[in-house]
């Protein structure tokens, strides 16, 4: 189905969509939007793997796929030894992997399935080098089993097992750097987006595709369910953790560190800011909300150094 | 072309080496673990000298990775194998039965090995058999000869029901241990075995597929009736395939139970692999010294050879099964299967278990005769001493 | 008209299978889920007010369903078989030309 080419040229997005309505995501669901830029990016020519995670759910109940592309559903922890796989087998039988032409070969997981039961097999993966992407959907919880903390849920934030009582028991360890880990493999490309910033998410998906070897992107995707906040404030709230550089937007580009607008352009927003429209972290007291922003400052100056060291 | 063999002293698991070589597959996903290390390794030489062609070679993290990376590969259209033990295999579990539930004809060996604690490395069935309910199909081999064969057979097998395949070696008995091997020339295994023909493909970029999506239950059950519908299949296809095998190559595997002398017997020897060989040694000797007593090997333990089972039990008055495995709270696990595959026909022998060779445990031709006196003695009372015996066990 | 998925909305089918042997042998997909019209979700329904719309694209870009195509005059519609009145679009919009209203059903 086309459109006037003068109102095509405006967009900044390509056009075509690759994901199908009628899909079961939550309303304003962060991942789903994350897959349909994602699916706009690559065209059809791009095989995915997903573990179990809310993307089960959203890719659509058997017989129905919500991809105009191939999947293979995995299980919990072996994203990364799935697209291992795949890749050895196109290559074994003669396909063009990543690159202009090539089949781009995908592996789509939660903060779940990549920073805790998946670490391995993503670490395997990064470490031999495959040329495939590995992309980890960020909503800071296990939101499939039903708002469960991760590895990557923030300090202070509420989930169902760090419930937030009368002993004010709440999530109390920082957010995990799972990039940080995965820099440690010293792969060629790593970055990370939000959905907020599509241009921005796109042109690192372009990127990854160029870039021969193993790539990885952290998406900053909201859940408005798990996180207790409005639906129509989901792209309002992944802007804001950029902007309070609570999720910064930077790639790391054969050793090379480099923060990407609009992260560089202001000093940042306080973290209220982006707390506030979030029922999640609504338990935190005062000090837990100077502690948190403390974290973000620190791991905030810590990136800016490393951009002017390694940049 | 004539068959000419290529004859080799070799290990059971460089047999398996060579099979996936001349099966010609594509990706190979491993891990190691004693004692199937050196399967991989001689597939990594393979790869270092240029002697196999199209191949990558995965080495992965763990072997529940090498499971998934073979399930990735075997999905996109590549004939896949790994090899493992033990540890390994039961690691690898939840892999197993995605492996069946996406219907991929993945190849394994699994070296049977003793599971932990304490720590053993030597012979013992119970890794292979715990996974019996996975999905796989599992032969075991008795010989190098039958290592060699079975993999070659179980990519043909495998890939016509569209069901993964494991064969299964003993620790150290088959794994290390050098015998004559007749090996197949590359042109005669290509004509017996030819390139996998997918169920569905990953790649096909105008008619995308998504693989295993969430099934409701509305629908998840007709497709756990499929792969049962296949694994009865396969019973069928295993006779064609074996038939075919001893049409090309002179061994005939038409059979999932072997049978040794068993024509008149009063009793037989049932078990599984390496240890019915020397069940058999003794069924020559116990021969000569008067007894009626024969060997029936079962040789695919899935799907299993109910048919075979129920005309080899007509026509006998005991079975001596030899477990060397176990299924704690219950018995012996070919006992336990035994048992229940007869309690619905019209034959009843006497049956009786008896767990032998756990953990590597010396399993020798004098005591396959004990238990032949044993087993007299029951047949002569008609009556079981006891139903499970700890046979080696120090009292 | 709308531009999102063309012809694929009209032939997507539900599919249910009565006998074991319409199934395929393995669980892979055989359509778009298309076919289920999430409209229904929806408490609060996205209406678009043209005048006020300068067609930047930005409501089209941020939907996650996707159920906002473009028109042939360049404005924006809104496919309510899909819409699952999230209120991403009328939050995002600079011009706040489109408003959420309660549904009537
Ligand atoms: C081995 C295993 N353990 C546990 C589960 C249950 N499980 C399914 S999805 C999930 C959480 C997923 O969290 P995440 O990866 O963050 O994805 P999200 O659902 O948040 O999108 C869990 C615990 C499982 N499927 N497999
Ligand atoms: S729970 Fe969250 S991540 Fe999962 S579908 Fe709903 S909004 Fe999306
Ligand atoms: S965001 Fe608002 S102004 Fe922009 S196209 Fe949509 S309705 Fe029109
Ligand atoms: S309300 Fe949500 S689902 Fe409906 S059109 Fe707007 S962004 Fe899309
Ligand atoms: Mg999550």
């Amino acid at each position: 189905m086309e459109i006037p080419e003068n109102v095509k040229k405006r967009l900044s997005l390509p056009f075509e969509e690759n994901f199908y309505a009628g899909h079961t995501a939550c309303q304003g669901c962060g991942a789903a939007l994350g897959l349909r830029y994602v699916l706009k990016a690559y065209g059809k020519k791009a095989i995915f793997t997903i573990p179990a995670c809310c993307s089960t759910i959203i890719a659509g109940p058997w017989p129905y796929s919500a991809f105009n592309a191939p999947l293979f559903h995995t299980a919990f922890e072996t994203t990364g030894a799935v697209i291992s796989g795949i890749e050895a087998a196109l290559k074994a039988k003669g396909y063009k992997v990543k690159g202009e032409d090539g089949i781009m070969v995908i592996g789509w997981a939660g903060d779940g399935g990549t920073a805790d039961i998946g670490l391995q097999a993503l670490s395997g993966f990064l470490e031999r080098g495959h040329d495939g992407l590995y992309i980890m959907y960020d909503n800071e919880a296990y939101m499939n089993t039903g708002i469960q903390r991760s590895s990557s849920t923030p300090y202070g934030a509420w989930t169902t097992n760090t419930p937030g009582g009368k002993k004010h028991f709440l999530e109390r360890r920082h957010k995990k750097k799972v990039i940080d880990i995965v820099i440690a493999h010293k792969i060629p490309y790593a970055a990370t987006a939000s959905v907020a910033f599509p241009e921005d998410f796109m042109k690192k998906l372009k990127k990854a595709q160029k870039i021969p070897g193993p790539s990885f992107i952290q998406l900053f995707a909201p859940c408005p369910t798990g996180w207790r906040s409005p639906t129509d404030k989901s792209i309002e709230i992944a802007r804001l953790a950029v902007q309070t550089a609570y999720f910064p937007l930077f790639e790391y580009e054969n050793g090379k560190y480099k923060i990407n607008m609009p992260s560089t352009k202001k000093e940042p927003k306080p973290i209220e800011e982006f707390l506030k429209l979030q029922g999640r972290f609504k338990y935190m007291s005062k000090d837990d909300i100077e502690v948190l922003q403390k974290w973000v400052l620190h791991e905030w100056e810590e990136l800016k150094k490393k951009a002017e060291v390694f940049g | 072309m004539e068959y000419k063999p290529i004859k080799k002293v070799i290990s059971g698991n460089y047999a398996a080496a060579y099979a996936a070589r001349d099966a010609r597959v594509e990706v190979v996903a491993a891990y190691p673990i004693t004692p199937q290390t050196s399967i991989i390794e001689k597939i990594s030489e393979f790869l270092a000298n240029g002697e196999v062609e199209n191949l990558q070679y995965v080495p992965v993290e763990s072997e529940h990775s090498a499971m998934a990376a073979c399930i990735g590969a075997s999905a996109a259209g590549a004939r896949a194998f790994t090899a493992t033990s033990a540890q390994g295999l039961a690691l690898m579990h939840e892999m197993l039965h995605w492996a069946s539930g996406a219907r991929l004809p993945v190849v394994m060996v699994n070296v049977n090995r003793a599971m932990a604690p304490p720590w053993s490395v030597w012979d013992d069935q119970t890794d292979s058999l715990a996974q019996r309910d996975t999905g796989w199909m599992q032969f075991y081999a008795e010989n190098n000869q039958e290592v060699y064969d079975g993999v070659i057979m179980a990519f043909k097998v495998a890939e016509t029901v569209n069901l993964p395949a494991m064969i299964v070696e003993s620790a150290f008995i088959l794994s290390h241990t050098y015998d004559i091997v007749e090996m197949i020339p590359q042109e005669l295994v290509d004509e017996f075995l030819p390139p996998r023909k997918p169920l569905y493909t990953l790649t096909d970029f105008d008619n995308p597929i998504a693989v295993g999506a969430l099934g409701t239950p509305a629908d998840y059950y007709e497709f756990r009736y499929k792969i049962e519908k296949s694994m009865e299949e396969a019973r069928e296809v295993i006779h064609k395939v074996g038939k075919e095998f001893g049409e090309r190559f002179g061994r005939d595997y038409s059979q999932m139970i072997e049978l040794y002398r068993t024509e008149d017997a009063d009793f037989v020897f049932m078990g599984l692999g390496s240890l019915m060989g020397t069940v058999k040694q003794a069924v020559d000797v116990l021969r000569s010294e008067g007894y009626k007593v024969g060997a029936a090997k079962v040789r695919w333990f899935r799907p299993f050879p109910k048919e075979e089972l129920y005309e080899l039990a007509k026509n006998v008055e005991g079975i001596a099964v030899l477990d060397r495995n176990f299924s704690f709270g219950q018995e012996g696990i070919l006992f336990n299967e035994a048992k229940g595959v007869l309690y619905n026909t019209d034959a009843h022998p006497l049956i009786k278990n008896y767990i032998v060779g756990l953990g590597g445990r010396d399993f020798t031709v004098s005591d396959v005769k004990k238990i032949a006196e044993n087993m007299k003695g029951i047949i002569e009372a008609k009556k079981l001493d006891r139903e499970v015996e700890w046979y080696h066990l120090k009292r | 008209m709308n531009t999102l998925f063309g012809e694929g909305k009209s032939k997507a089918k539900k599919i249910a299978f009565k006998s074991v042997e319409e199934y395929p042998e393995a669980p892979i997909s055989l359509g778009a889920t298309l076919s289920n019209f999430t409209g229904d979700w929806r408490t609060f329904m996205p209406v678009v007010d043209d005048a006020k719309c300068v067609k930047c694209y930005i409501c089209w870009k941020f939907c996650p369903e996707p159920a906002i195509f473009i028109r042939e005059d360049g404005y924006v519609g809104i496919d309510y078989d899909y819409c699952k009145g999230c209120g991403i679009c009328a939050n995002e919009c600079p011009t706040k030309a489109i408003t959420m209203v309660k549904e009537e059903k």
